[in-house]
């Protein structure tokens, strides 16, 4: 790779633009291609369609075999409430790679404080998640229990592309809560988009289990992959 | 850097940031990506490593099993200023000394960065 490809990839990467890097297999040949930008030949087509399937690999194309690395930006998770699980599920996810923000309008407790190193929003619920724009690389939980402010962030959530849109509480606690949404103006299938209660059933009591049951349940969501097809049939 | 920021993905980031690095320091720098894999392989493809010439590294391409063989011919490729394919797996000659544990096959781009 040439030191300057290197350095643009990583002023690409900084900037959070989508990039791939594309690479001939004889004699590394090398190119940066951007996917927001129109494709203009082959290679740019299937750099296209590899970075919308978030998958790097090796493509046979009439100018040759070229590995294609495809460079998102990093997963997004959006956590309405600064709540107690809130804390160890921003800390899991980090570490699973997603850039987390914390929203919650009650100043006393999204602080930086209590979530060190994690971007912290106090606007209303739905606004800052409009504001925040969630993509197909976004998973968003809501944790605060409070209808004023879950259900406006759910309702702007399952109108996003969201791939997750979690809501914690209890059966009951979730049939109200559809109920409620129902009466907003939310559709069957909007509606079906809310897994709640929230996170896989693995049997979780503490702040830091119920968390990982979420993380999970974002886990599945994003990849679904063979094993887990195996094991539904 | 608050601990939440490492782990999986916080070490890919590091991994082109610390080639940038070596480079910026004059050092001799080879990058190993993992291209393509088969069966059960612990990193995906992306997956990338760094090396400069002494053989300090920084990533990984496999669970730790073919490690050792990429950082040597990560130090060739720097030297003789030449990129390689590498193939692992059960089907290689090498499985004797650096086979994967695992099963899997795996295939290691390598290439200088100048």
């Amino acid at each position: 790779m040439r030191t300057a490809t290197l350095g643009q990839l990583q002023a690409d990467r900084q900037a959070k633009r989508r990039v791939v890097l594309a690479t001939w297999l004889d004699g590394g040949d090398e190119r940066l291609i951007y996917p927001d930008e129109p494709a203009t030949d082959a290679v740019s087509a299937a750099a296209l369609q590899a970075a919308s399937d978030d998958r790097s690999g090796i493509v046979e194309l009439p100018q040759g075999k070229v590995f294609l690395h495809v460079f998102n930006p990093p997963l997004r998770l959006v956590v309405v409430g600064a709540v107690h699980i809130a804390q160890p599920l921003s800390r899991m996810a980090a570490l699973a790679g997603y850039d987390v923000t914390v929203i919650d309008p009650r100043g006393k407790f999204g602080t930086s404080d209590r979530f060190p190193g994690v971007m912290l929003s106090n606007d209303w619920p739905d606004e800052g998640l409009t504001a925040f724009k969630p993509d197909a690389r976004t998973a968003i939980v809501t944790l605060t229990h409070d209808p004023k402010l879950d259900d406006p962030a759910l309702a702007a959530a399952v109108r996003s592309a969201a791939f997750y849109v979690g809501a914690l509480g209890s059966r009951g606690t979730h049939g109200k809560r559809l109920q409620r949404l129902e009466r907003d103006g939310l559709g069957a299938a909007e509606l079906a988009r809310i897994r709640g209660p929230v996170g896989l059933d693995i049997g979780a009591k503490s702040p830091a289990e119920i968390a990982v049951s979420i993380l999970a349940e974002i886990t599945l969501a994003l990849r679904g992959g063979p094993k887990t097809a195996k094991q539904a049939a | 850097m608050d601990d939440a920021n490492l782990g999986g993905r916080a070490d890919d980031d590091k991994v082109l940031e610390q080639a940038a690095e070596w480079r910026a320091a004059g050092r001799g720098v080879a990058l190993a990506t993992v291209f393509e894999t088969w069966g059960s392989s612990p990193r995906p493809v992306g997956s990338q490593l760094v090396v400069d010439a002494s053989g300090a590294f920084l990533g990984s391409v496999s669970g730790g099993c073919i490690e050792g063989a990429v950082i040597l011919e990560a130090q060739r490729a720097i030297a003789e200023r030449k990129p390689r394919l590498l193939s692992f797996g059960v089907t290689n000659e090498m499985a004797w000394e650096v086979g994967l544990a695992c099963g899997g096959k795996v295939q290691v781009y390598v290439e200088p960065v100048e």
